[in-house]
C-alpha cells in the first residue's frame, strides 16, 4: 500500500511542475540587453524626417522607449494606456516604429523602392497616431528593422526603460497592461527619477 | 549517371536563382552565390532559434525575424566575421534562448544534469527491486519437507483421468 502512496505524490509532484509550468509565459525570454547600455543608433524622426534622433540626447534623465508598428495588433491594445499616462509622465516616452511598412507582410517588397517604401512608412506612421492618439514625444522611424535588431526586439510591442546614464533597466515584450505599469514601470520610474 | 549529374546541376543552379533573386542588394547577391558562405550560412542558422516562433530554428522558419536575421548573419559573412563572433552578436542581443544548444552553465544545470539523474535514480529503484525481489525467491527455494516429498510422489503417479 505504501508504494501505490509514494506513485501518487511522484505524480502530484509533476501536477504541480507541469501546472507551474503552464501558467508561464513562453514569450517573456529574459533579455540579455538589461543592465547594458541602451544600443546607439541615429534614425530619421516621423514628425520631421531630415531631423534625426539618437539616445544619447536623453543622456541625464530617465525615459521610456516604446517599439510599435501600425500593423502590431497588440500595440492597438496598449495604445489608450499610453496616451492616457504619457498625459500624466514627467518622463520623455520615445516611439520607435519598426518596420512599418515590410513587416506588415503585405507588402510585396521586391516590388517597392526604398524611397517608396519610406514615403509609405511615413504616411502610414503619421495616419495611425492621428487616429489614435500619439502619446510620444517624438517617434523615430526604423523602417529596415535593423535597430530592431540591436535592441533585440521580437515581438512588438516592446517596452524598454532607461536610466539616466543610457543603462537599459528594464524590458518589457508584449502589450502593457494597467498591472505592469502601475507595479513594474512607475515604482521603477520613481525611483529613477530621484 | 550524366542524367544524374545535369539534374543535380540543374537544381543547384535553380536553388542559387532563387537565393539571388531574394537578395535585394548586390553584396547578399555575392553570399548568396557563394557556395562556402552559403553553407556556413546554413550551418549557423541550423544552431540559432527563431524568437518568434520559438520551436523553430532560423533556418527552418519563415518567420519576418528569421529572414531578418538570415539577412543579418549574411552580412556579417561577407564582412568577414568568425562564427563565434557571429554567434556572439546573437547571445548579446536575444540571449542564450537564441542558441538550440543551450551552454552548460549554473542556470542551464538541471536541463543538462536532470535527465542523467533520473537515468541513476531509475537505475538504483531498479537495483533495489531486483535485490528484493531475488530474495523473496531465495527463500522458497528450501527443500521440500519429507511431507511434501510424500505429496509430489503421489500427484506425480495419479493417473490421468481424462
Amino acid at each position: 500500500m505504501n508504494r501505490y502512496y509514494w506513485i501518487l505524490g511522484a505524480f502530484a509532484a509533476l501536477v504541480v511542475l507541469l501546472a507551474v509550468g503552464l501558467g508561464l509565459n513562453p514569450r517573456d525570454i529574459p533579455s540579455p540587453l538589461v543592465g547594458k547600455p541602451v544600443p546607439a543608433f541615429r534614425l530619421a524622426l516621423l514628425a520631421d524626417p531630415d531631423k534625426t534622433f539618437g539616445p544619447e540626447e536623453l543622456r541625464g534623465k530617465p525615459w521610456l522607449l516604446n517599439v510599435w508598428a501600425s500593423w502590431c495588433v497588440s500595440c492597438r491594445q496598449e495604445h489608450p494606456l499610453l496616451v492616457e499616462f504619457s498625459k500624466k509622465l514627467d518622463v520623455p516616452l520615445i516611439g520607435l516604429n519598426y518596420k512599418e511598412v515590410r513587416g506588415d507582410g503585405e507588402f510585396d517588397m521586391s516590388k517597392l523602392p526604398a524611397d517608396e517604401e519610406k514615403k509609405l512608412a511615413l504616411q502610414r506612421a503619421t495616419g495611425w497616431l492621428r487616429d489614435h492618439g500619439d502619446p510620444y514625444r517624438l517617434t523615430a522611424m526604423d523602417i529596415d528593422g535593423r535597430v530592431g535588431i540591436d535592441f533585440g526586439v521580437y515581438g512588438v510591442p516592446e517596452t524598454y526603460v532607461i536610466d539616466k546614464d543610457g543603462i537599459i533597466r528594464m524590458k518589457h515584450t508584449g502589450p502593457i497592461t494597467p498591472d505592469v505599469l502601475t507595479k513594474k514601470i512607475l515604482p521603477l520610474l520613481a525611483e529613477l527619477s530621484k | 549517371m550524366i542524367a544524374r549529374a545535369l539534374t543535380f546541376s540543374l537544381m543547384l543552379a535553380l536553388c542559387l536563382a532563387a537565393t539571388g533573386a531574394q537578395a535585394s542588394s548586390a553584396w547578399e547577391a555575392a553570399v548568396a552565390a557563394d557556395p562556402v558562405a552559403e553553407k556556413r550560412l546554413q550551418a549557423l542558422s541550423k544552431e540559432l532559434r527563431c524568437l518568434v516562433c520559438q520551436n523553430e530554428t532560423i533556418a527552418d522558419s519563415n518567420a519576418e525575424l528569421a529572414v531578418d536575421l538570415r539577412r543579418e548573419i549574411r552580412g556579417m559573412i561577407h564582412d568577414g566575421r568568425s562564427d563565434n563572433e557571429i554567434i556572439d552578436f546573437m547571445v548579446a542581443r536575444y540571449g542564450d534562448f537564441v542558441l538550440y544548444r543551450p551552454p552548460v552553465k549554473g542556470v542551464t544545470l538541471l536541463l543538462w544534469g536532470g535527465p542523467v539523474v533520473l537515468l541513476l535514480l531509475g537505475l538504483g529503484a531498479l537495483f533495489a527491486y531486483l535485490r528484493r525481489r531475488a530474495g523473496r525467491v531465495g527463500d522458497t527455494e528450501r527443500p521440500l519437507s519429507t511431507e511434501e516429498a510424500r505429496r509430489l510422489e503421489a500427484l506425480l503417479k495419479e493417473p490421468d483421468n481424462k
